[in-house]
């Protein structure tokens, strides 16, 4: 098969392209551009997408002898991810730029680029795996708990699939690593990306604030429904939220309060108890399913966060929204991020939660 | 069998030139050692330096060995703007064009940002020409010039600027005329002494030499500023332990270039042409950018080729070209390998979407109908994959 390779110029990327070749692929190279801006060094070993990765991808496809282009996807990515980022904080809810960008990037801009040009598929360096299954191929968890990626998969449909290979589903972190100081590759050592790529300094609420400005507004408690305090900006909270809340905390009891909910059409803060935090009914929209799609109630496990634990759960699934009913409480569902619903090691599908509550 | 037809950016090595190259370079010796070794070395800079003088119709003298284009341009923008405005400091102005190579644009932004020059920009018409009136109705403002840079030709789309007319104008007003002759040195009768010019950017790899080493040459009277200080090797203006095999090469390649170069000039324009017009008679609604008419060697480069196709974006043209053989260039700079709108086709009057699509096909010493063949027949397949590719986002 012909296939593009992403390549992030991360030591993952650069073994997933590497597998591909060896399994007798035709593969091609693509580094995407997604700022642009981009700064020509990285600051940190967080971040990623600057000039010196691209040219970390580069040095690795010489390596392997392989063709390797950048793809300028940068306006794309501002419209798609970037600006969907900055919307969804604006509306008090916490999104997942990742998500978005497999859903809107690496499995839509790229993969139809990709396909145009007479490409079969694009192989990406994510730990999830993909199975044949007797309804078509199934996108599983990886083999490394530490870094399975499912989750932020959780987005493609049966079509884009069809068309992704992750050929790093099967190893371990560590193997990959080995992998790369085997085939003599810089990036072998090179640090894990974390965070957004976007933000490389990891201060989202100061770039939200670059975005929005400041936004002044009421900080309550739950309980007492007091004012306990200021926030300059909803967008720079999030539900489950323990840190920098800037509180009066001689007006409270000794309890720690967290951000229970954003309410931006009314530019408040509230915060409460830990117990506050714990829900088991989870609604959500924008229904992505990863093979057929269910109907009516099925038993699944569901992950309402990227890294969070999987519960055992009752999906209610309707033509465009979906209930999930939660085994046991879990703490800090916040609306934007997705619930992401398996059955077994398979993704069935994911949705983006719009509301969390008590069933009782 | 892949084929070159990206001339403009880099060209082929004549084997003489790598013979030149690989001579020197298996011999010891500083040019400016005073052994026989240093000797040595330096009788081949020097005589190199007088076959290039005499190919370019300059003194020997004249010719300062540089890094390549882009130093010689730096020197000839800062060098010159600093000595004309220490002579006088209302000098401060700095006239070109909006068409320039960056390596004289950069240059002229950072005396504006950092050492508060004051520019004119000359704007070009719909081909890519500018207008010597308009050079002269820049002079004609104040009497604060401190240089005139305009390029020979256009690196992009190869339209020829009149730069005797241009440099005759300067003269008239007092003002040193410079004038990057990088990409019509391989095709034109480029020569100094004719141009009028005070200061002119010549480099060996649009020649058929190495990449590394290039030239400025600067009239007998011209004052520039060092800007490399050091040991003064290169008429105290210009510092750095010379690289003899690289000026062994540049004279080399020069002279074979200037030997075949009115032959080679009428080989290429009909490559040239019957490439462009292979390209239109394809009905993909491709055009030609800086107003190419054929049997036009003089109003334009006859090895450039600059095609617009519509609905594209370049790098996807880039790619299946590639895949099918034929390396070109989009024409425009990169940043990390992302291309940027080029100011060439901007200042032309293009829309930014108009842009996208360009396409540079240049061609030089190793072409033949083989490689235009081979572009003609894998075009209609790559513009129709890169169009269901998408044009711009």
């Amino acid at each position: 098969m012909r296939v593009v390779a992403a390549m992030s110029g991360g030591v993952d990327s650069a073994v997933a392209a590497a597998r591909m070749l060896d399994a007798g692929h035709d593969v091609v190279g693509v580094h995407l551009a997604l700022s642009r801006s981009a700064a020509t060094l990285r600051e940190s070993a967080r971040g990623c997408c600057t000039i010196e990765d691209a040219g970390d991808a580069r040095r690795v496809a010489d390596r392997l002898g392989i063709p390797f282009y950048v793809w300028d996807l940068a306006e794309r990515f501002e419209r798609d991810v970037v600006e969907d980022f900055v919307a969804e904080y604006a509306a008090g809810r916490t999104p997942n730029p990742c998500l978005r960008c497999n859903e809107k990037i690496k499995f839509a801009g790229l993969l139809d680029k990709a396909l145009a040009l007479g490409f079969d598929a694009v192989a990406t360096g994510h730990y999830a795996r993909v199975v044949e299954g007797a309804a078509g191929r199934e996108l599983h968890r990886a083999v490394d708990p530490a870094k399975d990626q499912s989750y932020v998969l959780g987005v493609l449909d049966a079509d884009q699939l069809a068309r992704s290979f992750f050929p790093l589903g099967d190893s371990l972190k560590s193997r990959v690593r080995e992998e790369a100081a085997e085939r003599g590759f810089s990036v072998a050592k090179k640090p894990d990306s974390h965070d957004i790529c976007f933000i490389p300094d990891g201060d989202t609420r100061g770039f939200l604030t670059r975005r929005l400005g400041e936004q002044p507004g009421e900080l309550v408690d739950a309980v007492t429904g007091e004012v306990v305090g200021e926030h300059a900006g909803t967008h720079g909270f999030t539900v489950g939220q323990r840190r920098g809340l800037g509180i009066d905390r001689s007006r409270l009891d000794g309890d720690p309060r967290y951000v229970v909910e954003v309410d931006a059409p009314r530019n408040r803060v509230v915060i409460g108890t830990a117990e506050l935090l714990g829900v088991d009914v989870v609604e959500g929209e924008h229904l992505r399913w990863c093979g057929p799609a269910p109907a009516g109630q099925v038993r699944v496990g569901a992950q309402v966060r990227a890294h969070g634990e999987e519960v055992p759960a009752v999906a209610q699934v309707a033509d465009d929204a979906v209930t999930v009913g939660l085994d046991r409480r879990v703490r800090g569902v916040a609306p934007g991020q997705s619930v992401v619903l398996y059955d077994g090691t398979r993704v069935v599908g994911s949705a983006t939660i719009t509301a969390a509550s008590r069933a009782r | 069998m892949t084929h070159y037809l990206d001339h403009a950016a880099t060209t082929p090595m004549f084997p003489a030139a790598v013979e030149a190259f690989t001579q020197s370079a298996g011999r010891v010796g500083n040019a400016s050692s005073l052994h026989t070794a240093g000797r040595a070395a330096r009788k081949t800079v020097e005589e190199s330096r007088e076959r290039i003088a005499a190919a370019l119709g300059c003194r020997p003298s004249e010719v300062v060995f540089t890094s390549g284009g882009t130093e010689a341009d730096n020197l000839a923008v800062k060098g010159t703007w600093g000595s004309r405005r220490d002579a006088d400091p209302a000098r401060t102005r700095l006239v070109t064009s909006r068409i320039e190579h960056h390596a004289v644009l950069d240059p002229v932004d950072f005396l504006a940002e950092h050492h508060g020059a004051t520019v004119s920009r000359l704007e070009p018409d719909r081909c890519g020409h500018l207008a010597v009136d308009d050079l002269r109705a820049a002079l004609d403002e104040g009497d604060d010039v401190a240089l005139a840079s305009v390029m020979w030709a256009n690196n992009e789309v190869g339209t020829v600027q009149p730069v005797a007319e241009l440099a005759a104008v300067a003269r008239e007003h007092g003002v040193p005329f410079h004038t990057d002759a990088v990409q019509a040195l391989s095709h034109l009768p480029v020569r100094f002494d004719e141009s009028g010019a005070d200061l002119m950017t010549v480099t060996a790899h649009k020649v058929g030499g190495p990449v590394g080493v290039g030239a400025l040459i600067a009239a007998r009277d011209a004052s520039l500023v060092p800007q490399l200080h050091g040991g003064g090797q290169e008429r105290q203006v210009r510092s750095g332990t010379l690289d003899v095999p690289a000026v062994h090469a540049f004279a080399v390649a020069l002279d074979e270039t200037v030997a075949t170069r009115d032959v080679e000039a009428k080989r290429v324009l009909a490559l040239r042409d019957r490439l462009v017009e292979g390209a239109l008679a394809l009905d993909l609604g491709i055009t030609v950018s800086g107003c190419w008419r054929a049997g036009d060697g003089t109003g334009r480069l006859p090895g450039n080729a600059h095609l617009l196709v519509p609905g594209c974006q370049g790098d996807s043209l880039l790619y299946l070209l590639d895949a099918a053989g034929v390396e070109c260039s989009t024409g425009s700079a990169c940043q990390a390998g992302v291309p940027q709108p080029s100011h060439v086709l901007l200042a032309m009057g293009y829309s930014e979407t108009e842009t996208r699509g360009a396409l540079r096909l240049s061609l030089g010493h190793t072409s033949t109908d083989a490689d235009v063949d081979a572009f003609l027949a894998a075009l209609p397949g790559v513009v129709e994959r890169a169009r269901r590719a998408g044009g711009p986002a």
